[in-house]
């Protein structure tokens, strides 16, 4: 991989990681973390695994922040949030983590100081084809395993999102017995969903 | 086979995709026009074609003007540039004619799905930072409908790389030699089509800007040219939407007689005019009923399609 393209994407997901930590603006802040996702997944691409970096942009960039932007949009966090932020991290909270987190970056920058550069990882390409293989191959208990715990948390979400009828039926043959499972809160008012399914 | 260098096909792929975004604009007008028993834009030069050109100076004419109450002016001004880039970026992966491609990567397919992904946070932040209720209901409901459709828009297409063996699009368009996709893959043709309209916001999918509702929707704060941005991003979202259904279904550039690229261009025709038919015909769901169609009967709908065609083709191979 192109040195300067790689410390170029390194930077900015460094720089973008810490804005995302340090903002006090929620958006704001998912945005820095999608700019960190997308400078990372053009190290992966650099680095020959164009599969992933395409997932990593797909799944988080794409989805996963989407998704996290979409709740703050609908908390619809505003000033008062950005106060509460400020309030509930004074200044000399930080000191402590800053120590912690500053010897381990001398620790990490004597480690590779220390030992010897290594042969540049090999450059050939991961295929979309061989990852797919390695996936159903070796690793296939490991899918499994990852399935059935996606599984379990679909569920879980499902079973918190169900709304139990919170009031009287209307008897107008109209409605259903109970509201439909959550996750649309922009329904147009809640039963009005019965007749649509 | 002469391949131009990428350069020439960058500026020359450039150019006719905003040349066809803007000339779509006179298109759809004189289309919906005709199907409405009406004469649509007929003035300005032949057959009205320079009317995207008097609308373009009056445009710009236009006062270019950031709310001052917006949650964040960067971010407003920066959401009509996302989507323009994003659905830009996807062209570089589309090849339209032998050896005319951009960049023909062996992840293209998935690259389209990641760009136009990443093409939803435009419609969103545009909505968050007008800082306006119609526009943040707007911007709602556009990252709730293009999160729920890109869903099964991604499985609908695992249909046709199981089948061609390759993410690499003219790969897929190669393995197109004797039959077209859209033959064994017809529900997974339809689900992509539906999923398409409903990513470019394309009526009857417009939710995020229904005039009747929602003022304009997430773009009810923008003038000038920054309203044209998402104007214009559309139109070359179509346009792109367009191109794959021709890349992935209907054999690319293949076609007897004609050169390539010619096959190309008619086949990309057909699916712009197809979805402007689209909306000159269909109603607006309601938004619940949106997302249940999304989640009830489109995403099963693809998991089955998904599930038959492997098993076709590992019983062929295996």
């Amino acid at each position: 991989m192109n040195a300067l393209a790689f410390y170029l994407a390194a930077v900015i997901a460094v720089a973008a990681t810490l804005l995302a930590i340090a903002g006090k603006n929620a958006v704001q802040s998912l945005l820095y973390l999608a700019v960190s996702l997308l400078a990372v997944s053009i190290i992966f691409f650099g680095y020959g695994a164009p599969f992933i970096a395409a997932l990593e942009v797909i799944i988080y960039a794409g989805s996963i922040i989407v998704l996290f932007i979409f709740v703050v949009m609908m908390l619809n966090l505003g000033r008062r949030a950005a106060q509460a932020e400020e309030q509930l991290l004074p200044p000399h909270i930080w000191i402590g983590p800053a120590i912690l987190a500053a010897l381990l970056a001398v620790e990490m920058i004597y480690l590779a100081s220390m030992a010897a550069p290594a042969a540049a990882p090999a450059q050939a390409a991961v295929s979309p084809r061989a990852v797919g293989l390695a996936l159903y191959g070796p690793y296939l208990l490991g899918v499994e395993l990852s399935s059935m715990l996606l599984l379990a948390a679909l569920v879980g979400a499902y079973h918190l999102g169900w709304r139990r009828q919170a009031f009287p039926e209307v008897k107008d043959g109209e409605s259903s017995s109970s509201a439909a499972p959550g996750g649309d809160s922009l329904r147009a008012g809640g039963r009005r969903s019965a007749g649509a399914a | 086979m002469i391949s131009p260098h990428p350069i020439f096909s960058l500026v020359g792929i450039l150019l006719v995709v905003l040349g066809i975004a803007s000339g779509l604009i006179w298109l759809e007008r004189r289309l919906l026009a005709l199907w409405q028993d009406r004469y649509g834009p007929n003035r300005v030069g032949p057959f009205g074609l320079l009317q995207v050109l008097a609308d373009m100076i009056k445009i710009f004419a236009k006062e270019d003007w950031v709310p001052p109450f917006a949650t964040s002016k960067v971010i407003f001004v920066l959401a009509p540039a996302v989507i323009i880039l994003t659905v830009l970026m996807s062209f570089t992966v589309i090849p339209v004619a032998p050896g005319i491609v951009i960049s023909d990567l062996n992840i293209g397919l998935l690259f389209f799905l990641a760009m136009s992904s990443l093409g939803v946070y435009s419609i969103v932040l545009a909505g968050w930072a007008s800082n306006n209720k119609y526009s943040l209901l707007g911007g709602l409901r556009a990252a709730a409908q293009m999160l729920s459709y890109e869903v099964f828009m991604g499985l609908s297409l695992m249909g046709v790389v199981l089948l061609a063996g390759t993410f690499r699009l003219s790969g897929i368009v190669a393995a197109q030699r004797r039959l077209w996709f859209v033959v064994p893959q017809f529900l997974g043709f339809l689900l992509f089509l539906i999923a398409g309209l409903a990513e470019t916001r394309r009526l009857p999918f417009d939710l995020p800007e229904a005039e009747s509702e929602l003022v304009a929707g997430f773009h009810s704060e923008y003038s000038g040219m920054k309203f044209g941005m998402f104007f214009v991003g559309e139109y070359i979202g179509i346009t792109l939407i367009s191109a794959m259904i021709a890349i992935l279904f209907f054999g690319g550039w293949r076609g007897p007689l004609l050169p390539p690229l010619v096959w190309f261009l008619l086949k990309v025709f057909v699916f712009l005019g197809f979805f402007i038919l689209m909306r000159a015909s269909l109603p607006r769901p309601r938004f619940d009923q949106l997302m249940a169609w999304a989640w009830k009967l489109m995403l099963p709908l693809a998991l089955g399609n998904l599930l038959v065609t492997g098993a076709v083709v590992l019983a062929m191979h295996g």
